[in-house]
């Protein structure tokens, strides 16, 4: 029946191919493909795995940091020192003896539990948490699944991760566990409605989901003007400062934690939903809530506070960020990008230190007043703020607060006309040179129409 | 192997489809086949190609798909508040 | 080895063998997962097809909100009749007959035309999905259709009506299924003695 096909042409395998493995990852299987002459099938499966690879770093590495962090900034706040024996005064090597006492447990399972599902639910939720962080970008092109809906595909993923819990609940066998998981997801499914709303309103000042286009709209422009902090989204008008409060409340709810830590509240519930989980698979469950929280950051860092750009523009003063339409490998540009990518985990760690600080300040809410938090404060006010930030930037011309540069309205209206003709829509723009059909050098970090060549 | 390396076409969404369809997720068959018929990766004669419709469409079935498993759980929940059980052949009494 | 091709075969086999899961599984609970995991695939497809707004929307709605409600409703009336549902042997043949013979002929009308086949020709020109057009459509403006000519855009609409209308169908069923879930406080005793 499909033999019909066999006429196809070999070369076309790799078109389909190369509009499907777009950007970033792009550039390095170029490299394996064209600097090293590899095949192309390995050249892709390469340059996706070191990716995966790379991002699985920030569970991992992240979760030892910031247990670390936790036990630190809960021992100062609860006037003690916290861990200061185990890897000499700061105590850092407790991450490591905490990982190794949680592989090293026994594996336990309540006998009346579903083995199947039991065994499953940890992993599932990880999974959720870590496909969120695919399309998070870390700089300017630096990731790893560049969706045009960037913020909507991340959004959309955070609330499935809440299935693990559920499993994890039911799989139990317990009825501690069962209430745990019904109310996380509860209040997960219910602040899904205003964290939507919050996370809107900066896209609709941006004018597009594309989180990389939302970042560089708040860096500098393409002559190298603005860029200060005073262009990131916080400040644009009063109701998007507002609405970034309301998002972090939005955040730490959808994330669990304290105050909204009800499903694992150990004074109530035992544990929770994980209180039959011991060793690794507690582990997943904590790296996944770990990985959540810094997907949250990220997001928040990125929509509201201008990602990987400054507060000063100081890779633009100093020449070394890309120019527009540069598609060859830069050292200096590299060197910006990674600035930046430490810039924006600079921005991620500290909205996961203040969601900490947050935790071990303030008492738990009652699930009522979780729900009455959700219902009657953050929805009203989220959907308010979003309605007086399209009535700003429609109103306004230009539309900033601090007054910039940038003229705002014209970037959007290009990047509509643009849209149009499907080309990029950004004021930078790199096409791709697809005369011929190859893969081209490039960094292009917009999204543009990949021509088929006639052959 | 063949199916490694040809290109896919619409038919082999359709297939999925017709495979979900049998199974029983009847919602989701249509989805399928709405979006394979208006994507531009998969067809060949593109200019016949549905384009944006279909994935409005699928956009339209899948909001009114989840409006009706909401009102399907609300009649179970009511049932099951009634009746204890949401074994509907135990509700064979005018009752309740 | 085409990778697009290779992942379609991965999420396409996911999707259908999870959904033969459901019919085959006999717990109910599981029932419910095997789900999320098949509809989580078919948004895979969507990727690869590319429809990214819709993936994410399927993602989001589909699966991120009814089958939540469905797995809740699930655990919450879960007894041990349905625990483990048998199905008898009969059914089994009806519907691997009926089942069986509906899919033969779906599988066979799809490879029946050739245009359905074969992927993209050379010279035509994949756009990267945008969600600008899936909005703008939305809202009336087919933006996509802009590089046509009149001849070409005749029967070619907005979709305001529709979304307006989905939007009110929406609210409609929001307050349909709260009042219908509602807390009834009905004194046992009553219902009981009569």
């Amino acid at each position: 029946m499909w033999l019909g096909a066999e006429a196809v042409s070999q070369e076309r395998d790799s078109e389909v191919t190369a509009w499907l493995c777009k950007d970033s990852e792009s550039s390095v299987a170029d490299f394996f493909i064209n600097h090293l002459g590899w095949w192309p099938w390995l050249g892709y499966f390469l340059a996706g795995f070191i990716q995966c690879n790379l991002l699985l770093l920030v569970p991992f590495i992240g979760a030892m940091f910031f247990v670390w962090v936790e036990r630190k900034v809960s021992a100062r706040i609860q006037d003690r020192l916290g861990p200061t024996r185990t890897g000499g005064k700061f105590g850092w090597l407790q991450l490591l003896a905490d990982g190794l006492k949680l592989i090293t447990k026994e594996d336990l399972m309540p006998a009346g539990a579903d083995r199947l599902l039991f065994k499953l639910a940890p992993y599932v939720s990880f999974m959720f948490s870590y496909a969120t962080l695919m399309a998070l970008p870390f700089a300017d092109g630096w990731v790893a699944l560049h969706v045009n809906v960037g913020v909507f595909f991340i959004i959309a993923v955070l609330g499935l991760e809440v299935f693990g819990v559920i499993l994890a609940g039911y799989a139990s066998a317990s009825k501690w566990s069962l209430f745990g998981a019904m109310r996380e997801a509860a209040q997960v499914v219910s602040y899904e409605v205003p964290l939507g709303l919050c996370v809107v309103t900066p896209c609709l000042i941006a004018g597009s989901l594309d989180l990389i286009t939302i970042a560089n709209m708040q860096g500098a422009d393409a002559n190298g003007h603005g860029g200060w902090f005073t262009d990131w989204f916080i400040f644009h008008d009063p109701f998007t400062f507002i609405i970034f409060w309301v998002y972090f409340t939005c955040a730490t709810a959808s994330v669990n934690r304290a105050p909204f830590d009800l499903a694992e509240a150990e004074s109530e519930l035992v544990a929770g939903f994980h209180t039959e989980y011991s060793g690794f698979r507690w582990l997943a469950f904590y790296m996944a809530e770990y990985g959540s929280m810094f997907t949250v950051a990220g997001l928040a860092a990125i929509l509201f506070f201008g990602g990987w750009n400054g507060p000063i523009p100081i890779m633009h003063w100093l020449g070394w960020a890309y120019k527009p339409g540069a598609t060859d490998w830069n050292f200096w540009g590299y060197l910006a990008n990674l600035l930046g990518c430490l810039n924006f985990i600079g921005k991620c760690i500290l909205g996961v230190t203040v969601m900490i600080w947050v935790r071990w300040t303030l008492p738990r809410l009652r699930i009522d007043q979780v729900m009455k938090t959700c219902l009657k404060y953050c929805t009203p006010i989220a959907a308010a703020m979003f309605a007086g930030a399209a009535l700003w930037t429609y109103a306004l011309p230009g539309g900033w607060l601090f007054g910039s540069t940038k003229p705002l309205g014209e970037v959007r209206e290009a990047a509509f006309v643009a849209a149009d003709k499907n080309e990029t829509s950004k004021p930078r723009s790199d096409q791709r040179t697809t005369d011929d059909g190859q893969l081209s050098a490039d960094r292009s970090r917009s999204l543009t129409a990949y021509r088929v060549p006639t052959k | 192997m063949n199916l490694f390396t040809e290109p896919i076409g619409v038919a082999h969404y359709l297939v999925v489809g017709a495979v979900l369809f049998v199974c029983g997720a009847v919602c989701m068959a249509p989805n399928l086949n709405f979006i394979a018929f208006g994507s531009q990766v998969l067809r060949q004669d593109s200019q016949w190609s549905i384009g944006l419709d279909g994935q409005l469409i699928a956009l339209f079935v899948i909001v009114l798909a989840a409006a009706e498993a909401a009102v399907a759980l609300a009649i179970t929940l009511n049932f099951y508040n009634n009746h204890s059980t949401v074994d509907v052949d135990r509700a064979d009494e005018l009752r309740g | 080895m085409n990778w697009h091709s290779v992942y379609f075969l991965l999420f396409g086999l996911f999707a259908c063998g999870f959904a033969l899961a459901v019919v085959f599984t006999s717990n109910i609970v599981r029932m419910a997962f095997y789900l999320v995991l098949s509809l989580g695939a078919t948004a895979g497809l969507f990727f690869l097809a590319g429809s990214d707004f819709i993936g994410a929307m399927q993602l989001l709605i589909y699966v991120g909100g009814t089958l939540v409600l469905l797995v809740f409703g699930v655990m919450l009336t879960a007894q041990s009749p349905f625990i483990s549902m048998k199905t008898r042997g009969g059914d089994w043949l009806l519907a691997a007959v009926v089942g069986g013979s509906l899919l033969a002929l779906l599988i066979q009308t799809a490879f029946r035309i050739p245009e359905w086949q074969a992927g993209p020709s050379p010279g035509t020109t994949i756009a990267q999905p945008t969600a600008t057009v899936v909005g703008q459509g939305l809202l009336g403006a087919r933006v996509d259709t802009l590089g046509k000519t009149e001849a070409q855009r005749a029967g070619i609409s907005g979709y305001l009506l529709p979304f307006e209308i989905i939007s009110v169908h929406l609210l409609v069923v929001l307050i349909g299924a709260a009042y219908l879930a509602r807390a009834k406080r009905r004194p046992r005793s009553a219902a009981l003695e009569s």
